[in-house]
């Protein structure tokens, strides 16, 4: 899932000058299981709005805000309430921030930050394991991404900044590369760590990303 | 070869290296008065790369400058500030410039130095510049074109004999030779049975090894060292020995004279890490060459 967070209200008033009305906009998938747009997160943001002063002529929450196609379908369902506001406020991830400006030519307003693609560690914990890099090369690594897990994306083993298994960018993180080691070593297959790993192909990283099925 | 430290490593001479950091501005008075103080007692002097992740000026050029004033230089080249057309076109430089030693680094995070917004790179790792520097050396670049004149680089790598778990930290050692680097210049050692264990770990590849000694002042400066500094760990007896003391300073420099004439038993050479104490640099060499100093 997409772990965002929601900017401090400050910003978010500060981002709504010059006007007064205000649709708000969450999602239903990651951003209410990350609680930064769910069904809870846009009642509070109707409240704290209204505590500042602005009007909100509506909210909706969206099941699966990056659909765009379902993003303008339910906002068309509510077209009174949007064309009434000066903003349309989203609380999802960036994409689901840009699939209402996609589909609105109302100025929009990101209330969130989308930090990463994370997994749910258990209720209110995600971690980053993949960065979705195009190239994936978890087959060699014992299932653990050095390029996102190795705070410098390391490909051929450890830096020198690890002391007692632990990350030199954070001691709070254990160093990917011994986590790989030690799995590799369970499996017997330490010995593919002598291989050496090319220089990443970044033609896989660049952006915007497209895919079309089928074609 | 042009590299002295490469015909001094291959005739089997015990070498010294010593280190110097390029300065936070552009004037280089301080620089060359400590380079050049340091010089006749070292084999070749590292000339560090923006070291901790803390801005000074380009290596390339301070190393170049050490070149002009007839010292010769181990210009340290890190991954984390270039990526890979920058790590070529200063190689090039550098070779061009007269620089022949290269010291190829990862490179310490930058959240460590004084720029902590900024992006870090790490485009390549220390084991793809050194394939780098050994294609540049065949008249390559890393993507097979053919260079106008190939580099005679003398390239080495780090590695870290004390750190635990180290089994995990072998691979990439083998990697790194396999990919040219031709000695170790090692993270600080403080204990000879660990140097021991580690050069004969590594000795199998055909890599000599320089052990990096550490001269410490006091138990306050080893403990902020140890929660600042990655990747190096004092062991407490040290500290221990520091702060029992009557004058720290001065244990610190009989410590790393210690270490240092045990590596003449163990290694290839060592490396002077004197934190700006330039002056231990003629006594820790006398220490292991057997002079006496006259002063």
């Amino acid at each position: 899932m997409i772990v965002s967070t929601q900017k401090p209200l400050e910003q978010i008033v500060s981002a709504l000058d010059g006007g007064s009305r205000v649709f708000i906009i969450g999602c239903s998938k990651c951003a209410t299981v990350c609680k930064s747009g769910g069904e809870e997160e846009v009642f509070r943001m109707q409240e704290a709005l209204a505590d500042a002063g602005k009007e909100i002529t509506g909210t909706i929450v969206i099941d699966e805000i990056c659909h765009m196609l379902r993003t303008g379908r339910d906002l068309r369902s509510r077209q009174e309430q949007v064309n009434q506001a000066d903003f349309l406020l989203v609380l999802s991830c960036g994409a689901g921030i840009q699939s209402v400006a996609e589909v609105s030519e109302k100025k929009v307003v990101a209330g969130t930050d989308s930090k990463f693609l994370g997994n749910i560690r258990r209720f209110g914990q995600f971690e980053q394991r993949c960065s979705l890099c195009g190239d994936c090369r978890l087959n060699e690594t014992g299932g653990v991404c050095p390029v996102t897990v190795c705070a410098k994306g390391l490909l051929n083993g450890p830096c020198g900044g690890m002391v007692d298994g632990a990350c030199e960018v954070d001691a709070d993180n254990r160093c990917a590369w011994v986590t790989i080691y030690e799995r590799l070593e369970l499996q017997a297959r330490v010995g593919t760590l002598s291989r050496i790993t090319p220089a990443r192909d970044f033609i896989h990283e660049a952006h915007p990303g497209n895919l079309k099925l089928g074609k | 070869m042009p590299s002295q430290l490469a015909r001094k490593l291959a005739a089997h001479e015990f070498v010294i290296t010593a280190e110097v950091a390029p300065p936070r501005g552009c004037d280089l008075t301080a620089f060359l008065h400590s380079a050049a103080y340091v010089a006749p007692y070292a084999d070749a002097v590292n000339v560090t790369d923006n070291q901790g992740a803390n801005m000074r000026m380009s290596p390339l050029a301070a190393a170049a400058v050490l070149v002009r004033e007839g010292i010769e230089p181990i210009m340290q080249l890190t991954c984390r500030d270039r990526n890979r057309l920058a790590l070529q076109s200063d190689l090039l430089g550098a070779a061009s410039l007269g620089v022949h030693n290269i010291l190829a680094l990862t490179g310490d995070g930058i959240g460590c130095g004084d720029h902590r917004q900024g992006r870090s790179v790490f485009d390549l790792d220390s084991v793809q510049l050194l394939q780098t520097i050994t294609a540049m050396n065949a008249g390559y670049d890393m993507n097979g074109a053919v260079l106008t004149g190939a580099t005679a680089f003398f390239a080495g790598a780090a590695a870290a004999p004390e750190v635990e778990p180290f089994g995990v930290t072998l691979p990439k050692l083998g990697k790194k030779v396999a990919s040219g680097a031709r000695y170790f210049q090692t993270q600080a050692v403080f204990n000879p049975d660990k140097l021991l264990a580690f050069s004969d770990a590594v000795t199998p590849y055909g890599v000599q090894v320089i052990a990096g000694i550490l001269v410490l002042k006091s138990a306050r400066m080893a403990e902020f060292i140890n929660q600042h500094i990655p990747g190096l760990r004092i062991p407490s007896a040290v500290i221990e020995r520091l702060r029992g003391a009557a004058h720290p300073a001065e244990e610190g420099i009989e410590i790393a004279m210690e270490m240092a004439r045990h590596c003449r038993g163990i290694c290839s050479g060592i490396h002077i890490m004197s934190m700006g104490r330039d002056e231990v640099v003629p006594r820790i060499a006398a220490a292991v060459r057997g002079e006496k100093l006259n002063n």
